[in-house]
């Protein structure tokens, strides 16, 4: 390979758009050639430059508004209206749980069962009007820093767009007496909360699906995190969220 | 079972709000990057999404974002016809040499002369705004908007060839005009 093919090809490299064979010709060919090396080096540079300097534009809520304006209103959304008062009727028995003081951070198996409760209430009061995410975003390099500060983890902002889930924004929540992220995602008409939180438990456990109240939610661990994912999605396509947003986490932190 | 062109309507909008509403912020960034003018930008995109509603039937997907923007881009054209007189230019104008002239070449330097220092958010945009287009686009699809190559072409209406070689282009260019600005006393 040239220094001029290398010249082209080496952005395609550090946009990861480059298919195996091509991506190791360019590698061997920076590995050799000091000069394309500082030229990657520089680029990658610039990118994380770019990238934490934020460089979107916040539409103007006025604009917002005259384009919800100009669109044909939906009628009484009734489904969304039965979902809240269920939510109502768990929330206040999940308060007096909570009330109690319970701050488990070990979590026994009664106690894990409690807080798939508590995350399936967040989940629920999440989809009530107006707080569904605090940051509205697709974009994860728009959610993620939104989370700095707020949280004490950081979090696992995967976009998942290309595999058909929508990254649509983030949200601070409250469960089991303590701040967990959501990053909320859509698939079709169904919203996912994809609740995270620290965890005691370095252990990798497996994760497995419960329905609570007809949402499916699969909780499990990994690198000293805790997850949860609720939706009204079913159960396959659930699971199939899971092992996506995971594979998509082991490729972020392995490359 | 008859089927209630009045009743299907909000059905329609709600999917629209649910599919286009998320990209606003995302859609207005790039009217503001293409258009390098804030009251431009917002009637730009105000009337990208009063067409992509109207066309929202013909909307196969896969994704949302590129087809706003390709819907954006051509609003954006029609004004820059508008704007004839200026010298900004229709977007299409591009410079035959522009798209031939050799990549920006340093492979002089050091490695140190090469650090860059990070910017203030307002001195990068400002540096993204004076890059010429077609490389502007293809740079803010690219950095900005994370689109992928394939969905910068179907955006931009040509083969991904070009935008590698437009990104290239706007990323050499950027890069000369940010060690310049770094080398000014500010």
């Amino acid at each position: 390979m040239t220094c001029d093919e290398a010249e082209i090809l080496l952005h395609a490299l550090m946009d990861g758009e480059l298919d195996a064979g091509h991506a190791r010709e360019v590698e061997e060919h920076i590995a050799g050639c000091a000069a394309c090396a500082a030229q990657l080096a520089a680029y990658r540079e610039m990118s994380q430059a770019i990238a934490a300097a934020d460089m979107k534009y916040t539409a103007p809520l006025a604009l917002r508004r005259r384009i919800e304006a100009s669109l044909p209103q939906p009628k009484a959304e009734a489904p969304s209206r039965r979902v809240v008062l269920r939510g109502f009727t768990l929330g206040s028995a999940v308060s007096a749980i909570a009330a109690t003081g319970l701050v488990a951070i070990v979590l026994r198996d009664d106690d894990r069962q409690r807080i798939d409760s508590e995350i399936v209430s967040a989940h629920l009061r999440s989809l009530q009007a107006g707080h569904l995410t605090d940051v509205v975003s697709t974009d994860q390099h728009t959610v993620k820093p939104w989370f700095n500060g707020r949280l004490d983890v950081s979090p696992p902002v995967i976009d998942l767009t290309a595999q058909g889930f929508t990254l649509i924004g983030g949200r601070l929540d409250y469960v089991d007496a303590r701040a967990v992220g959501s990053i909320v995602y859509r698939r079709r008409a169904h919203v996912i909360n994809m609740f995270f939180a620290q965890s005691s438990n370095t252990e990798r456990y497996a994760a497995k699906i419960e329905t609570i109240q007809g949402f499916n939610l699969k909780g499990w661990s990994d690198r000293g995190l805790d997850f949860w994912a609720v939706s009204d999605l079913g159960a396959d396509e659930l699971s199939e969220f899971c092992d996506k947003f995971e594979s998509a986490m082991r490729a972020n932190s392995e490359g | 079972m008859p089927v209630n062109a009045a009743k299907d309507d909000p059905e329609k909008a709600r999917r629209f709000r649910e599919a286009a509403l998320p990209h606003l912020d995302d859609v207005y960034t790039l009217a503001r990057y293409l258009l390098r003018d804030a009251t431009d930008a917002e009637d730009a995109v105000q009337e990208c999404y009063l067409r992509a509603l109207k066309h929202f039937d013909g909307y196969r997907g896969p994704a949302m974002k590129p087809w706003l923007f390709a819907i954006l881009r051509n609003v954006c054209r029609a004004e820059f016809a508008r704007r004839a007189s200026s010298p900004t230019g229709p977007i299409e104008d591009v410079p035959e040499s522009a798209e031939q002239t050799p990549l920006w070449n340093e492979a002089q330097e050091t490695p140190e002369a090469q650090m860059l220092r990070t910017r203030d958010a307002a001195t990068v945009r400002r540096l993204v705004s004076a890059l010429a287009e077609p490389f502007r686009e293809t740079f803010v699809l690219r950095e900005i908007n994370n689109l992928s190559y394939r969905e910068i072409a179907n955006a931009v209406g040509a083969p991904v060839g070009t935008v590698m070689s437009r990104l290239a282009r706007a990323r050499a260019m950027l890069r000369t005009a940010w060690t310049a600005e770094e080398e000014q006393p500010r």
